[in-house]
């Protein structure tokens, strides 16, 4: 007779193992890898596997400021931030609760697999991949200032709060914005400031920004936040579902005011039509 | 073997078995759509395919067994489809399976593998219900089967009407109930302890759906479905719900965080839009009630998307908006001063919670003068109108990320055909416009298809140079496409020009634009959109499409696939970079269909095979079931090709999707079951005639083929010479042109099925089952034909394998004189 979390175990890992190597980083590293289990923090492995996987990425993504490369800051930002931390504490649902066994009920299983992931509420933390993209797209500086609309996990937080002088971010959500705003502070990210509200309107008296990083897709952009927005500023919205990003839109505002877009996939897709 | 059906009872308890069976499976549909999405339509059309098979099988192997005790079987089956009708659903919504999780995470298969499962029973039971009636009653096919059809024409008609008057989760409790009545019914011919049985049935057929617990019926909708984001917010509050066959309505509003809904707002617009309610759908793509109080000032926002431009090359149009929804394209006409607006919209729910409910809210926009409203099917009302207007505005209904997981694209849009836009363009006043906005999708699809099809439209009608009547200009997330009926002349071209620069939009084709004026504000890598348009306007137009790696094909009356983009040569590589978020890239709808179709294939192979392998001993003529399963299995194709085909040509021709549903399910089962019933009279018939060398089942099949393939010229013409005739008129035509063709498809069935029974009475569930398997399999083809072939070649096909089940019964079976 097979003990039944062994035989769970089998079965997840065999299902993981279909997903290929960036989709099993999180369980198999965790539990196979010597290297993680022996290092202090036991999450630098696969947080170095995922920036791995970000990098080659966007060595095909027009999104990567059309340079082949995305900024190494930003890189290096998010093989620090423990995205872990930014998961709701237990996966709730399904097989879930095995892999939560597994590990001991403490690691997020796919913290670190890059792909989104449910966080509740209909809400999703993003593949870090587009988390990078649209870190990258807003062209952060150490003297910036800039807004977030939709903090969700407060992980795109902490990822641009590492790269400029103060980030503000507004959730529409009050336990989502609450969760984010305790996590923020639990890791002393001090120059975050949360609010729970309507986005919309975006925040004048943080403002105005050098940048706003919209992480809810919407129909239209704010009229109010491109005013929030400082001449030379950058507005990146993703367009899409929570799933899927289909395209990042960045918008830039003209010293006279007047806005461009520039409407990016992630994915290199070229040419349209085949050849004969 | 002779056994007489026990009376009215059994055979009343037959007909209610295959009336919630079939209830049962659309309903599904419905309730798959609101708690997921629409594309579990084919889902639930392949978990009932699950059961029959399941059932035909197990039928074949315990068939000694069970019939013996016959009633006792019946009446346990009934009661337990019954049971497991509410149970089935109140355990899936329990599992967390999400379908957008399906490419980041394959465990999800393993939620849907069980979802199917549980679905399955509850087919597996009413399949058994009357697998063993045929099996049990052999002499009596003819009688038995005449009162599935029905029974079964009664379930799909009568659930259309139960939507109308019960929410989704009464019509799952009713249902359940009509299982157990139809168990209370058997039991009353039972031997012994009848009344008994038939009391404590009957208690349940009324307390089951009374007091099944409500949370074990409630809809759980995904929590990523629009409806369910919109109520997580604080202070969003459920106004109303109305359900309808259409979909269920929910009207959503939120004083505290308001809802703002503007597809395609310009970026240079410096106020969003006044309060709004939100409307959805099936729990998703929303539109919204906009607040209107007889000012228009708060509404200068609608100055500002791409579906504005019309406006601003005419004066005080007369306008058709087709698809007015909750009315935002028509107050964006009022906004403009049009003269005229009909507004047409077929949700009569919709209608009347724009008009009626919320009249207060809206400013009673659909009562104001000048706006006449129209509860119709837009293309069936502009085939029948004989108005014409300057503006018909063809607004953006569907939700972008509906609209971007591409999962319409196996469903049939009549609105965007080339037939269409050429009825468009004749309803056209000279200098009108014809005006359609699409999400922009990128790479582009949707726009370059409505530029190809205008293109071929106006080629059909004759113009020299289409190119020089159409102009497309794309925002940052939406484009609109302007056809004119004239050319485009330097004043239209300057106002062009003047409206897409004052509001940060693109040209991506205008006659005479030079290059450097595309991709200027919303920039792409390239200037995708204007090259394409370019392409598609030249000569080099067949090549461009061929080689496009989305399909933009002009989608046609016959194909009318507007929504599918799917090519199989793109596949490989945007699979390659579904890890890259490259999942956005793939249009959904079609590999869903054709994965549910292999899924169903193999699943149908195994069972239709598995009885074989297992009874091959016993079997002495391995040949006879080859041919038994062969007839059987072209039946039921060639069944579901015709209804489906017919049903689609309805959908124009009776103005309403549901109509074409309802009329061509009711047609050809009550047709059908008529010819059931004079099968034995019409064998004997034909025994003794004239035609005595052809035989019964070759005479019904070249009577089907000769009638259906006449039909796939006769019936364009017939129904588009008939279109302005009353609607009851329509409706009774309509069964007219089906009773024939009905009639004899009604015949093969019985007469294949009582020469089984009568040299091979083992074979008859089993070719029941393969009969059930591949009518359901015959759905899904007939759809993947279509998108491929057209309609008329999915009748062909039919005609064809009818004629070949005809061929295969020619000869006698083992045994047969």
């Amino acid at each position: 007779m097979i003990p039944v979390h062994i035989a769970v175990a089998w079965v997840s890992q065999a299902v993981i193992g279909i997903r290929g190597v960036a989709g099993g980083v999180g369980l198999v590293a965790l539990l196979l890898s010597p290297a993680a289990l022996a290092a202090d923090d036991p999450h630098a492995g696969p947080r170095a596997d995922m920036v791995e996987t970000i990098r080659t990425y966007a060595r095909h993504s027009p999104s990567a400021r059309g340079r082949g490369h995305l900024d190494p800051r930003v890189l290096d930002v998010m093989g620090r931030v423990p995205r872990h931390e930014f998961l709701p504490k237990r996966p709730s649902r399904g097989l879930g609760w095995f892999y939560d066994r597994l590990s001991g009920g403490k690691l997020q299983y796919l913290a670190y697999a890059d792909r989104p992931l449910p966080i509740g509420y209909g809400q999703t933390i993003s593949q870090p991949f587009i988390v990078a993209l649209m870190t990258d797209l807003a062209a952060p500086e150490a003297d910036h200032v800039v807004l977030e609309v939709g903090t969700g996990s407060g992980y795109q937080a902490a990822v641009l709060a590492q790269l400029v002088r103060r980030l503000c971010t507004i959730e529409i959500i009050p336990e989502l914005g609450a969760s984010a705003a305790a996590t923020l502070k639990r890791l002393n990210y001090g120059n975050v400031r949360t609010r729970i509200g309507d986005g919309y309107h975006g925040w004048a008296e943080c403002g105005p920004f050098d940048s706003i990083v919209v992480t809810a897709a919407s129909d239209h952009v704010p009229p109010p936040l491109l005013r929030q927005l400082k001449p030379h500023g950058r507005l990146v919205i993703p367009v899409g579902g929570v799933f899927s990003t289909q395209q990042l839109v960045l918008v830039q505002k003209r010293a006279d005011g007047r806005v461009t877009t520039q409407q990016l996939l992630p994915v290199r897709f070229v040419p349209l039509v085949s050849k004969k | 073997m002779t056994t007489r059906p026990g009376g009215i009872l059994i055979l009343s308890a037959i007909a209610v078995v295959s009336a919630a069976v079939l209830a049962y499976e659309v309903l599904l549909i419905r309730l798959f759509a609101i708690v997921q999405w629409h594309h579990f339509a084919y889902m639930a059309i392949s978990i009932a395919l699950l059961g029959f098979g399941a059932s035909g099988t197990f039928l074949f192997l315990a068939q000694g067994w069970l019939r013996r005790r016959f009633t006792v079987a019946f009446v346990v089956n009934a009661a337990a489809f019954g049971f497991s009708g509410i149970a089935a659903f109140a355990l899936a919504q329990r599992l967390p399976f999400n379908a957008l999780e399906v490419m980041w995470e394959p465990r999800q298969l393993l939620f849907l593998l069980v979802l199917y499962l549980l679905f399955t029973v509850p087919f597996f039971a009413g399949g058994n219900c009357i697998g063993l009636a045929f099996a049990h009653f052999g002499t009596h096919i003819g009688r038995i089967y005449a009162f599935n059809l029905g029974g079964s024409g009664l379930g799909a008609l009568g659930l259309i009407g139960l939507l109308h008057l019960a929410t989704p989760e009464e019509s799952l409790r009713l249902i359940a109930g009509l299982g157990l009545a139809a168990a209370g019914l058997a039991a009353l011919s039972a031997d012994r302890h009848r009344h008994v049985a038939a009391a404590v049935l009957a208690a349940a057929a009324v307390l089951v759906p009374l007091a099944t617990p409500s949370s074990w019926t409630a809809l759980r909708l995904s929590p990523y479905k629009g409806l369910s984001m919109a109520l997580a917010v604080p202070g969003a509050k459920v106004l109303s719900q109305s359900s309808g066959p259409l979909g269920l309505l929910t009207l959503v509003d939120n004083a505290k965080i308001p809802i703002r809904h503007t597809p395609g707002l310009s970026l240079n617009a410096s106020v969003g839009p006044p309060p709004q309610l939100g409307v959805y759908t099936d729990g998703d793509g929303m539109m919204a009630i906009t607040a209107f109080s007889g000012d228009f000032a708060p509404l200068a926002y609608l100055d500002f998307t791409t579906s504005a431009l019309p406006y601003h090359l005419l004066q005080a149009p007369d306008v058709l908006v087709l698809g007015a929804g909750a009315g935002g394209d028509v107050l964006q006409a009022l906004y403009h001063r049009a003269a005229t607006v009909d507004a047409v919209e077929l949700n009569p729910n919709i209608v009347r919670l724009v008009a009626e409910t919320h009249g207060a809210f809206s400013g009673s926009l659909y009562a104001l003068p000048g706006v006449r409203v129209h509860v119709a099917e837009a293309r069936a009302f502009v085939a029948a109108s004989a108005a014409t207007w300057n503006l018909i505005q063809i607004p953006l209904l569907d939700s972008l990320a509906v609209a971007a997981a591409g999962v319409h694209g196996v469903s049939e849009s009549y609105i965007y055909t080339v037939e269409a836009f050429e009825e468009y363009l004749r309803h056209l006043r000279p200098g009108g416009y014809l005006a359609i906005t699409r999400w922009l999708k990128l790479p582009p699809r949707d726009s370059l298809k409505l530029f190809a099809t205008a293109i071929e439209a106006l080629a059909r009608a004759g113009v020299a140079a289409p190119e020089r009547r159409i102009a497309l200009i794309r925002g940052w997330n939406t484009a609109t496409l302007l056809v004119r009926n004239g050319d485009l002349g330097p004043i239209e071209r300057a106002a062009i020009r003047a409206f897409s620069e004052a509001r940060s939009f693109d040209l991506a084709h205008l006659p005479g634009m030079a290059p450097s004026e595309a991709n200027r504000a919303n920039l792409l890598r390239q200037a995708f959109f204007h090259q394409a348009a370019t392409a598609l306007a030249g000569p080099e137009r067949g090549d461009f499409l061929a080689r496009y790696k989305f399909d933009i094909r002009p989608s046609t009356d016959d194909r009318p696939y507007f929504f599918d983009f799917f090519r199989w040569h793109s596949l490989p590589e945007f699979l390659a970079l579904r890890l890259q978020s490259g999942t956005a890239l793939i249009e959904w709808g079609y590999p869903i269909l054709f994965a549910t179709l292999v899924q169903a294939g193999l699943l149908s192979l195994l069972l239709i095979l598995l009885p074989l392998l297992l009874r091959r001993e016993k079997a002495a003529g391995d040949k006879q079931q080859w041919r038994v399963m062969t007839y059987f299995l072209c039946l039921g194709l060639a069944f579901m090709f015709v209804e489906i085909a017919f049903i689609q040509r309805f959908v124009l021709f009776l103005g309403h999707p549901l109509y074409a549903v309802a009329v061509a399910l009711a047609g050809f089962l009550a047709f059908a079951g008529l010819g059931s019933g004079f099968a034995s009279r019409f064998r004997r018939h034909i025994g003794n005639g004239p035609l005595s060398d052809l035989g019964p089942i070759w005479a019904a099949v070249i009577a089907i083929a000769t009638i259906a393939i006449c039909y796939t010229t006769l019936l364009p013409m017939l129904l588009a010479g008939w279109i302005a005739l009353p609607e009851s008129i329509r409706i009774l035509l309509s069964l007219c042109l089906i009773a024939p063709l009905g009639f004899f498809m009604g015949m093969p069935f019985p007469l294949g099925l009582e020469r089984v029974s009568a040299r091979l009475p083992g074979l008859v569930p089993w070719a029941w089952g393969v009969s059930g398997c591949f009518s359901v399999i015959g759905v899904l083809v007939a759809t993947l034909l279509a998108i491929h072939l057209g309609f008329t070649a999915v009748v062909a096909i039919a005609a064809v394998l009818y004629l070949f089940a005809g061929a295969l019964f020619h000869t006698p079976l083992t045994g047969e004189q």
